[in-house]
């Protein structure tokens, strides 16, 4: 157990700073060196209507090109980092947003349970989450999926997850499925360059500015919990929520992976996801896990609980549920 | 030879250059052709760095696709160098020293070509930085990925050193000098086992798809490319032996054909040993062999690939085995090329998109590879048969130029 906890814990940081300071020098020479070449290679990638108008869109380009990863930065780098990020939203699409770079909650371990016997499949959560969560309305990306099961099995991979139709149908029940935040997550171990990790409060999260789109870690996900942006995201102005975290629902870019972070924006701030607000029959509980008292360690101690594919041994942090 | 032979390190990088590029107009239109197909190549990966992945037929259920298919195999091709290396050096072998060069030729442009396969199946080319040790971050150890970076890129530069070595000694009338480059041999000969163990292991080491989570993928990978890449490397030899006056001895291809029979038995008897065990007791883990060899709800993209390709292996396989014991280039090139492409169409498509199929979740989709992404992909075949084109011919030059060198220098001494 605790092998394999050194493996995956996020607060392993020694080993992730290790050489920061010279690379980060290191970097800085770089942008300077390729300042002048990469203005081409900026620009060569975008379209003519998205030429960079002003030489500060330029400036703030190259340096997110070349900003290391979330992860290795100081507190006050975070800061100018979502502070930069706000002012090329305004630049470049002239919106006013607010991205956050909260740390975690100190003792805080998040866990979310799912009542299969409550859910009716409304799907109030995906259209929630949709919302909240600024997904790619051109893919029609959805982070949450609910599949209409058979009674008598439990493997949401019998189930139909494309149903249309009045819900709930008579004897059948409803499973929703998502990223499982998994304590021993594969999708970690498999990314080549540490761009998705566990943060310290159970969440895990992408740096979509240091994601290369290899797409490992969507291989080595079992629960089919990672999407990818293949072509540009797009969400209509009027329905962007402005309200953002750097490691939650701020602007994908195309070729990136992203994920459910328990919408890290909200609940690093003390409120619930939007799907566990939105859903009408009350089937999804989200709580700390460390605090006694909370509401999801009463499901655990005094519910039947169980967890998708156990026999991987990925340890998720997500479980259902019967009444 | 009427060429004034050259001298240094500035003839040499001008003598080559002058080799691989002069010829006859059939030649030169070979050339011309291969160009005009990296460009169209060039072209089509433009529009998928401007419009991303969307415009490939890849989606979030099946991820990888045609790129990571032939990435896969021709991993493969690169490593099956070692099968003329080993004989060449080790057991000095004279007529695999002849044509090591080759081996080792083709094993650069199937490495050049694994690369440009991974780059284009980027979605941020542009970050590719991250990767590289020192100013990215590496995940080593514990990304698979990361171990493949390594290998790779390793076996290319010990597979550009030692014949590089070895021609430019020759080009100026030298020996090559043992120690100097030995080692070297000896290191790519357990390197070219690890780059195909290493690339089997990045799925075999994935719980997520029991397609793939399976302890006989990288011997069967190891298998498969001990036929299939002597079996490029023979077309090549052929090639060679019909267009130039390079001279080859026949015994060699009675020896590549010894290896590249034994290696097609054990793959055809592996592959036979998957299959029973996927279908003698039929779990939830055999959907995707389901899906590949007979379709799966109503889906079947795969089916007539796989069949091809099995039988296109058992063909090529039994004309290896009971063919003529003299040289016939015809009858060779057919036995290689179906086994070849039997092996190409088995490891690449019928490996990684099966793989996908069924999605964790249960759902079942095809794949197939969109019009940009196939010209990508031929524009990368193209670069890799060019840069094995212009690596081999100045260096056949270089070798023929010595040998006579040595015959001249013979009776005098």
């Amino acid at each position: 157990m605790n092998s394999r906890k050194d493996e995956t814990d996020p607060m392993n940081k020694e080993e992730i700073v290790e050489g920061k300071s010279s690379r980060r020098s290191f970097l800085k020479g770089l942008s300077i060196a390729a300042a002048a070449s990469s203005a081409a290679l900026v620009t060569g990638g975008c379209s003519l209507e998205s030429l960079p108008k002003s030489r500060e869109e330029l400036g703030l380009k190259w340096e997110t090109y070349f900003q290391e990863n979330y992860r290795l930065m100081t507190q006050e780098e975070k800061d100018q980092t979502v502070e930069r990020l706000t002012r090329q939203a305004k630049l470049e699409d002239n919106l006013d947003i607010h991205i956050s770079s909260q740390p975690p909650r100190e003792k805080v371990l998040y866990g979310y349970a799912f009542n299969i016997s409550r859910c009716e499949g409304f799907m109030d959560c995906v259209e929630a989450c949709v919302q909240e969560n600024n997904l790619d309305r051109n893919a029609k990306t959805q982070y949450i999926r609910i599949f209409e099961m058979e009674p008598g099995k439990l493997d949401p991979s019998t189930g139909d997850g494309k149903y249309f139709h009045k819900v709930p149908v008579d004897d059948k029940f409803y499973m929703g499925v998502q990223c499982f935040h998994c304590e021993n997550a594969p999708c970690i171990k498999a990314c080549p360059v540490k761009a998705t990790w566990r943060e310290p409060d159970g969440i895990v999260v992408v740096d979509y500015n240091w994601c290369i789109g290899c797409r490992y870690c969507m291989a080595a996900c079992p629960y089919y919990g990672r999407r990818f942006n293949w072509g540009e995201p797009s969400v209509p102005e009027e329905e962007i929520t402005r309200q953002q975290h750097y490691l939650g629902n701020r602007k994908r870019m195309k070729g990136v992976m992203e994920k459910c972070t328990f919408c890290i924006q909200r609940t690093r701030q003390g409120k619930l996801p939007a799907c566990v607000e939105a859903c009408p029959t009350g089937s999804r509980v989200f709580g700390n896990l460390l605090d006694p008292d909370s509401e999801i360690r009463f499901v655990l101690k005094n519910k039947k609980v169980f967890r998708f594919k156990e026999e991987l041994g990925t340890d998720p942090k997500f479980w259902y549920f019967i009444d | 030879m009427n060429n004034s032979p050259g001298k240094g390190c500035t003839g040499f990088i001008a003598d080559c250059s002058k080799w691989a590029l002069t010829g006859s107009t059939s030649y030169k239109v070979y050339l011309l052709v291969l160009l005009a197909i990296i460009g169209t190549g060039a072209w089509a990966y433009s529009n998928q760095f401007r419009d991303g992945l969307i415009v490939t037929g890849m989606s979030d259920i099946v991820s990888w696709g045609l790129y990571i298919s032939n990435f896969t195999f021709f991993v493969g091709v690169a490593a099956a160098a070692v099968m003329l290396i080993l004989p060449a050096y080790i057991f000095k072998d004279a007529d695999f020293h002849e044509v090591v060069i080759i081996g080792e030729c083709v094993a650069v442009g199937a490495l050049v070509m694994c690369l440009l396969f991974i780059s284009v199946d980027m979605g941020g080319p542009l970050r590719l930085w991250h990767i590289i040790p020192g100013i990215g971050l590496f995940n080593w150890p514990s990304s698979i990925l990361t171990w493949d970076v390594l290998v790779l890129n390793g076996y290319l530069a010990l597979n550009v050193f030692v014949p590089l070595y070895i021609l430019y000694c020759n080009y100026n009338n030298r020996k090559p000098v043992g120690w100097k480059y030995q080692p070297f041999i000896f290191l790519s000969i357990f390197w070219a086992v690890s780059i195909h163990m290493v690339t089997a292991f990045l799925y075999q080491g994935l719980p997520a798809r029991p397609f793939w989570n399976n302890p006989l993928l990288g011997p069967r990978f190891l298998a498969s490319a001990f036929a299939a890449g002597p079996a490029v490397i023979m077309m090549v030899i052929i090639i060679i032996k019909e267009n130039t006056t390079f001279h080859i001895d026949p015994i060699i291809f009675k020896k590549l054909k010894r290896i590249i029979v034994i290696s097609a038995i054990i793959n055809l008897l592996m592959l036979f040993s998957e299959v029973f065990k996927e279908f003698y007791t039929f779990t939830h883990h055999s959907l995707s062999a389901q899906y590949l060899f007979f379709g799966l709800d109503g889906r079947d993209a795969l089916v007539p690939w796989i069949w091809t390709a099995i039988s296109l292996n058992i063909f090529g396989t039994l004309l290896f085995a009971f063919g003529p014991r003299t040289y016939k280039p015809k009858y060779l090139m057919v036995a290689a090329i179906s086994l070849f492409t039997g092996i190409w169409i088995e490891k690449g498509f019928g490996l990684i998109v099966p793989g996908f199929i069924p999605s964790p979740l249960g759902e079942v989709i095809d794949y197939s590879a969109s019009g940009i992404e196939i010209l990508i992909t031929l524009g990368i075949l193209a670069t890799g048969i060019l840069i094995v084109t212009l690596l081999i011919k100045p260096a056949l030059k270089i070798l023929s130029r010595y040998k006579d060198f040595e015959r001249q220098k013979l009776p005098s001494s």
